[in-house]
């Protein structure tokens, strides 16, 4: 019962006519920062942090918050109608979310990736209230073994994802984590693979550099090339009949909405793991626990709702550990928690105590940013769609345009900009030739995590590898991830062998 | 698309023995104690590609996948000069840029694009390549505060901060 | 046709603004936003720090023109300072450091960076290291720190920041001092590392006050001992290495520099801002909240700093066989 009347005092803070305004107006500025290729819910976030100044430290994080989930929503937009992830968590909303668009369904992506984040934000912050102390603990278990399992797992979950070409996909993985380990190798302290030199590869090579260019230039190139000029990206429509239907249709993809939100809220309140691996993890569940997988990367609704679902309850998983332990669960939280310490306020467990009126206003404003959210983000889906109306020869300019300054402003470099082109030329030739670049983009988010955790991992064991597999919660994880593994291997084997005819 | 499988595969087996042997300036074997070595990772992923790429050649000469199989033209002849033309002006456009600055070679890519390759009227190609830029620079450097390139054009720029900063 | 009919005017515009706006002379002032460049990633230490440097700065109308905060971290910060160096004459171009201003040029001979070519704009403080157990591990003072972690030998787990970096170098002199075999673990970020401490999955940490605060108001960690010259008024029972007998003293730095060849008036004009930024109360409260110590250095007394504090990471780099 306390638990609720400090809730309800939360709201009494969230209403109020300043913090209200501030959630609305930083839901739909969130928007469109998420919408932007390139830019995500961290650019809005760090750009924004130094006005909130202005306002008082609660009213500040809560414009913060509706900030992160507008944004969080927004990722999905660009991701459905440009097929570009605006940012690493809506990678997985491209697979099928694309496609719809593609297919002139835009409408129902759009309206289904609302509905499902949603139905994330609603659970994951009902989850959060109830048991974030609790939770805590778990994520301060979760040690290096524990996150290479976790890593496995991820993997595991999008072996199916690729072609039915076995070499091409497994280069696909494997280049995508080798040019996860460009930079800067942190448990030796040495560059590496610093090609010619340059110091632009010192950061390594962002994942949205790789997914703007394969996803931005290279699907532009071939939808140039596969439309001969003068078609549009898509044939979308536009009614308030079918936006009714497509409510109705939700219900459809409840199952994977409702799960994607469990699996992404866990993921996202572990340190260092964030929304990102939520969402893929979220989708390859849905794939492999769906009755039609083969329907899945074509425009299976449910590829939409899994990981939109899960994205977002993973934002909000990630504030768990940065509000309990003052570790950022992802490069967001990174910054709301120097905007907490520029405020004065100290993230730890003591927060709870000691800070009761922020942290339960900033719950409450959770549940309100994430209403309006919603509700801003389907009032503009008449205008997204009317932009995808547009013809092409004008459309394709500008989202080129839009790609390249997209890949600059993150990192403020050219050298960013011209690997986007690099990538996305070779990208489109790949893709010529059916190599799948999907595993590579989702290896790139993954390689980093998994390789440091691993070698944390060994360098704690000296080198034993039975660490991943004796501790406690590591290894039923691990377990996991080597069943996932097997299962496609046996299918493949019991396959009988035919000669694929064209 | 025989060839170009052939060829593909080729290129990116070079490339990861490329990549080996730029990987193989750190450690890469197994350090007692520590477990890998800093370059272990990429090298032996990296050898996985060639091993991939391996594995494509000969499903090539057996001709088992679909492009090794295909008679058509790469890239066809019809859309062949669209897509180079596309690709040049991306290029001459990304290298404008650290001359002339953004907010020069966006509105002539632009130009170009929409009037000449996609040949629209006028007006609204001069309109396209005007308002692009002009709401980019008030989401971007004004709203959001990024700056964006400008090469010889930024003291162009100076009035417009002093008076929307 | 029309496109030379909407840029003529468009271009006479501009001409007359910037006739306007150069007006009469005065000091000098940013004619762009100013480049404030971090070599650290988003959400570690020196990033909290340029990011509430800013927000002192944008709150209190130091600086006409807004400071636009980058992350360049790759490299340990090689990045950074190559673009700095790149940045020669730049008027617009400053930069928060923090160790990796001595220890990557020393480390990476490769990238030719002279530090004693950056501009000194301002030394904002002294980042404190202590020395942190679990309490879980029931120690509380040094003598026992060291009793159990010689008994463990080289299974003693010491999480900290990159390889070759501050954590790095006083886990180095731990070993060193009290002849251990602690293993040094990188994790990426100091809250990282101080949730490993929490969490049980390493013996010791090397952490700044501002990393473990929380963990520590939580009776979760303790700091043991401090490497700074007397004891830190928030942590009264963390004797120094001084006391202890081992003369060691070690701090972060967070200075702000310029880019090379800077012109002295812009240099006057960044060190006036900075000056004003240590003085606020929002800046001089966060110093005690976190530990911080050291005044505000600047112009030749800050050049010679570096070259002492350089010269000390030489030192201590070829000590561990870094370079």
């Amino acid at each position: 019962m306390e638990t609720f009347d400090l809730l309800m005092q939360g709201f009494g803070i969230a209403l109020e006519p300043l913090n209200l305004a501030l959630v609305i107006f930083g839901c739909a500025l969130g928007l469109f920062i998420g919408a932007m290729p390139g830019l995500g819910s961290v650019n809005g976030v760090a750009i924004l942090l130094p006005m909130t100044f202005l306002v008082p430290p609660t009213g500040a994080i809560i414009f913060l918050a509706a900030i992160y989930y507008g944004a969080m929503y927004g990722g999905a937009i660009s991701s459905i109608m440009l097929g570009i992830p605006g940012a690493s968590t809506a990678v997985a909303t491209t697979f099928d979310g694309r496609p719809l668009a593609l297919a002139g369904k835009a409408d129902q992506a759009l309206i289904t990736a609302a509905g499902a984040s949603f139905i994330g934000g609603t659970i994951s912050v009902v989850l959060f209230t109830l048991f974030a102390p609790p939770l805590a603990e778990v994520a301060l278990a979760f040690g290096a073994a524990e996150e290479f399992s976790l890593m496995m797992l991820a993997f595991a979950t999008f072996i199916g994802l690729g072609g039915d070409d076995i070499p091409k996909t497994l280069f696909s993985i494997f280049i995508g984590l080798v040019l996860s380990a460009v930079g800067l190798d942190i448990i030796s302290g040495e560059p590496r693979l610093i090609f010619g030199g340059l110091p632009g590869f010192f950061h390594g090579i962002n994942f949205l550099v790789l997914a703007i260019g394969i996803y931005g230039i290279g699907e532009m190139l071939w939808t140039i090339e596969s439309s001969h000029d003068g078609v549009k990206v898509s044939q979308a429509s536009f009614s308030i009949g079918r936006i009714a239907t497509h409510l109705k249709g939700l219900k459809h993809s409840l199952k994977a909405s409702f799960m994607g939100s469990f699996l992404g809220y866990f993921v996202g309140i572990l340190p260092a793991a964030g929304a990102t691996p939520g969402s893929i993890m979220a989708y390859g569940m849905a794939k492999t626990m769906s009755k039609d997988p083969d329907s899945f990367g074509k425009g299976n609704i449910e590829g939409v709702a899994a990981p939109e679902s899960a994205n977002n309850a993973a934002s909000t998983g990630s504030m768990l550990p940065m509000l309990t332990l003052g570790i950022p669960g992802s490069p967001t939280t990174a910054i709301l928690l120097g905007g907490m310490v520029i405020w004065g306020l100290e993230p730890g467990p003591m927060l709870f105590v000691e800070h009761q009126s922020f942290v339960w206003g900033l719950i409450a404003s959770l549940y309100v940013a994430n209403l309006f959210a919603m509700l801003i983000n389907l009032a503009f889906i008449p205008a997204f769609i009317g932009v995808l109306r547009m013809p092409f020869t004008i459309l394709a300019p500008i989202i080129f345009v839009l790609c390249l300054v997209g890949g600059y402003a993150p990192t403020q470099n050219m050298h960013d900009v011209w690997l986007i082109l690099i990538f996305g030329i070779v990208g489109y030739l790949m893709r010529k030739l059916d190599y799948p670049l999907a595993p590579a983009v989702l290896a790139i988010v993954l390689g980093p995590l998994a390789e440091t955790s691993m070698r944390q991992a060994l360098l704690m064991s000296d080198g034993n590898l039975m660490i991943f597999i004796e501790r406690p919660i590591s290894g039923p994880i691990m377990g996991g991830a080597v069943v996932l593994f097997l299962l496609p291997l046996l299918k493949l084997l019991r396959k009988p062998r035919v000669p694929v005819s064209d | 698309m025989r060839r170009a499988e052939l060829l593909m595969a080729l290129v990116l087996g070079a490339f990861s023995a490329y990549l080996m042997v730029k990987s193989a300036e750190l450690p890469i074997g197994w350090i007692p104690d520590e477990g890998p070595g800093g370059g272990a990772f990429p090298f032996w992923l990296a050898f996985g590609m060639l091993l991939c790429c391996v594995w494509i050649v000969a499903r090539w000469v057996r001709r088992k996948s679909p492009p090794s199989r295909s008679t058509e033209p790469y890239l066809a002849v019809t859309t062949r000069s669209t897509i180079i033309r596309v690709i040049v002006a991306l290029t001459l456009m990304i290298g404008a840029i650290h001359f002339i600055g953004i907010y020069l070679s966006i509105p002539l890519f632009l130009l170009y694009y929409v009037r000449v390759m996609g040949g629209h009227r006028w007006p609204l190609s001069v309109a396209v390549s005007v308002i692009t830029p002009v709401v980019s620079f008030f989401f971007f450097e004004i709203a959001l505060r990024i700056t964006l390139p400008k090469g010889y054009t930024e003291p162009l720029f100076y009035p417009l901060y002093d008076i929307f900063m | 046709m029309i496109k030379r009919s909407v840029f003529l005017p468009l271009i006479a515009l501009f001409s007359a603004l910037a006739v306007l706006a150069a007006g009469p002379a005065q000091a000098w002032e940013p004619k762009k936003p100013v480049d404030f460049v971090i070599m650290a990633g988003k959400g570690g230490g020196a990033d909290k720090m340029a990011r509430l440097m800013q927000s002192v700065i944008e709150k209190h109308g130091f600086s006409s023109k807004p400071f636009v905060p980058i992350n360049k971290p790759g490299g340990s910060g090689a990045e950074a300072l190559i673009h700095m160096k790149g940045k020669q004459g730049d008027n617009h171009t400053v930069m928060v450091t923090l160790n990796s201003f001595y220890t990557t040029p020393l480390r990476q001979p490769k990238l030719d960076v002279d530090i004693s070519t950056f501009t000194p704009v301002g030394r904002m403080a002294e980042d404190t290291f202590l020395l942190w157990v679990n309490v879980d591990s029931g120690i509380t003072n040094v003598d026992e720190f060291v009793a159990a972690a010689r008994a463990a030998g080289s299974d003693w787990l010491m999480a900290g920041t990159g390889k070759g970096q501050e954590d790095q170098l006083l886990t180095t002199f731990l070993n060193k001092a009290y002849d251990l075999k602690i293993k040094y673990v990188p994790f990426k970020g100091g809250g990282r590392v101080a949730k490993e401490l929490a969490g049980n999955h390493c013996n010791s940490t090397v952490n700044n006050p501002s990393e473990q605060l929380g963990f520590y108001q939580a009776g979760k960690t303790r700091a043991i001992a401090s490497f700074t010259p007397t004891r830190l008024p928030l942590f009264p029972d963390a004797p120094t290495f001084k006391e202890l007998g081992k003369d060691y003293v070690y701090f972060m730095q967070r200075s702000v520099v310029g880019a090379p060849g800077m012109s002295d008036e812009a240099a006057a004009y960044y060190r006036d801002v900075f000056a004003r930024v240590y003085a606020t109360d929002e800046w001089q409260a966060y110093m005690t909240k976190k530990s911080l110590m050291g005044g505000f250095l600047t112009g030749p007394k800050l050049k010679a700093y570096w070259a002492r504090e350089k010269a000390v990471h030489e030192v201590i780099l070829k000590d561990i066989g870094e370079i």
